[in-house]
């Protein structure tokens, strides 16, 4: 079996030949940077195009098709264009802020990012506390959001941000204890053994029904994390232009816009590795031949295949319901889900007791 | 780690988080103030970070970004004014503020040169090994001795007297 541990590791010995240790390490950070930084922007335009394809054939049309075979170069035409545009200078706004709430916003996504295990050996972050630093990074994006709209001065930014703020507090709360429900499950917190310790069972089938709860609790939660329709009254197009990044412009807007899409990346991401196993292939105890032909396809199909899984599910869930009102929107969670929350991880401790 | 890398990075946290605190109380912003604060803090964040206790970095930063710095930002959005937000310079400022670095600087030279600390003979505190999270687990929530179980309780218990205030002053009559 492949794995990109062996391509890493070798890396690193050639590195170590040549050099000695701090400039390996260093040499390694630069191209762990950079290989972060380009995944990052090449996934964000999959996702716009995946997004555009999905969305128009749940509207029964075509999507993107003239730019490149299926209008795959679409959205490479379209950051093309948002390099090229102004960024405009506002009049009355506090430049710094303004300038500052952007990169705040995509620094968040970015390091947790960093932490997401697509393959053995192919993270950048392996915390022991792993999932408390998903959960304690993410959550500085909302700083971001704040700031933004706040130092627009505008009453669109200003309430977009409001209520985003309002949203992201209420439901990181259950994004967090849907996640502390396989952590009691696994027992770590540390993402890569996490991922180790489901070689013999997905923790949704390990977990039985507490797991499969959480994952739907999770799977909400995290949708209305990353602000995105039923949720995204932040930025009703309708009532707010555009939310707290209406007066953004060029790569300024482009920032938030790439951050969107990566969080929805990194919500399906964090599903894929808590609940479906991450890159761990389909085991099942007692089906060796079954199992030795899932070992075939490589981790990193799996990651993927499970991850775009879960995005497909958000972009479903998306273009197919009307969006919240905020007192409903705040009831979901307040009333509902994390009261479910709650039980459920008493439920899961019990689970553990008796069958582990 | 190499030394001389250490100390560059140390360097760099430290003269970034004298900077920042600096323009954290220099500005004429509140909301700038706030934000100048939180990149305080991350930084402080960083220190833990070097000093691989990852597990009080990350409750540094869920803590005091994902928390205390939001709730602040609220209370500007909230009681505030936006032609307002800005703090009036006074000379009252300025000699409370001098009294307490001269506090702080005492304080910290004196736990400095006294320098016995009351864990020094318990392994798990020394060394610069990431310590696990199942035993910081057990140590919070144990009651021998090292073991925490007895604050933590008394600590959600004054959680649970702010929570019932709050619903108190919020209430409609």
């Amino acid at each position: 079996m492949f794995h990109f541990k062996q391509l890493t590791e070798w890396l690193d010995a050639f590195l170590r030949q040549y050099l000695n240790e701090g400039w390996t390490l260093f040499v390694e950070f630069l191209l762990v940077g950079a290989v972060i930084l380009t995944v990052y922007a090449v996934l964000a335009l999959l996702l716009i195009w995946t997004e555009r394809k999905i969305c128009a054939f749940f509207q029964c049309r075509l999507g993107p098709t003239r730019v490149g075979p299926f209008g795959l170069l679409q959205s490479v035409a379209d950051v093309i264009k948002i390099l090229l545009k102004e960024i405009i200078r506002l009049n009355h706004v506090d430049q710094r802020l303004f300038r500052i709430a952007g990169f705040l916003v995509i620094i968040a996504s970015l390091c947790t990012f960093g932490a997401i295990p697509f393959d053995k050996g192919l993270h950048a972050i392996d915390f022991n506390i792993g999932v408390f630093y998903l959960l304690a990074v993410s959550s500085l994006g909302v700083v971001g959001i704040l700031l933004a709209g706040w130092s627009s001065n505008s009453k669109y930014t200003m309430i977009g941000a409001m209520r985003s703020g309002a949203q992201l507090i209420s439901y990181e709360l259950s994004c967090g204890l849907s996640l502390m429900t396989i952590v009691i499950l696994s027992g770590t917190m540390q993402l890569s053994q996490i991922v180790e310790m489901q070689s013999t069972g997905w923790f949704i089938f390990k977990g039985g029904i507490p797991a499969i709860i959480a994952f739907v609790v999770y799977l909400i939660a995290g949708h209305a994390e990353t602000n995105r329709g039923p949720f995204d009254l932040p930025e009703a197009e309708s009532e707010l232009t555009a939310g707290y990044h209406t007066e953004y412009s060029g790569i300024q807007f482009g920032f938030f816009y790439l951050a969107e899409y990566l969080n929805m990346f990194i919500i399906a991401a964090i599903a894929a590795t808590m609940f479906l196993g991450g890159w761990m292939p389909l085991h099942v105890t007692g089906w060796d031949g079954l199992n030795q032909v899932m070992d075939y396809i490589p981790p990193v199909v799996w990651f993927f295949g499970k991850t775009f899984f879960c995005i497909f599910i958000a972009l479903w869930v998306r273009w197919s319901f009307p969006r919240l009102r905020i007192d409903q929107l705040l009831k979901l969670e307040w009333k509902i889900l994390m009261p479910i929350s709650f039980v459920n991880i008493i439920l899961m401790a019990v689970w553990v007791l008796l069958f582990n | 780690m190499n030394p001389i890398i250490n100390l560059i990075i140390f360097a760099l946290l430290g003269v970034a988080m004298l900077a920042l605190s600096v323009m954290a109380i220099t500005t004429k912003s509140l909301l700038r103030s706030a934000t100048y604060l939180l990149f305080v803090l991350l930084c402080t964040a960083g220190f833990y970070l070097f000093l691989n206790y990852h597990f009080l970095a990350a409750v540094q930063v869920s803590v005091y970004a994902g928390g205390v710095v939001i709730l602040f930002v609220f209370a500007i959005f909230l009681t505030t004014d936006k032609d307002e937000a800005r703090i009036k310079g006074d000379i009252r400022r300025y000699i409370y503020g001098a009294t307490t670095i001269l506090a702080g600087i005492v304080l910290t030279a004196f736990i400095i040169l006294k320098r016995e600390y009351l864990y020094s003979d318990n392994k798990s505190m020394l060394g610069d090994k990431e310590i696990p999270i199942q035993q910081i687990g057990q140590a919070l929530m144990g009651t021998d001795k090292y073991q925490y179980l007895l604050p933590f309780e008394i600590l959600s218990i004054l959680l649970l007297a702010c929570i019932i205030g709050g619903l108190l002053i919020a209430r409609k009559k």
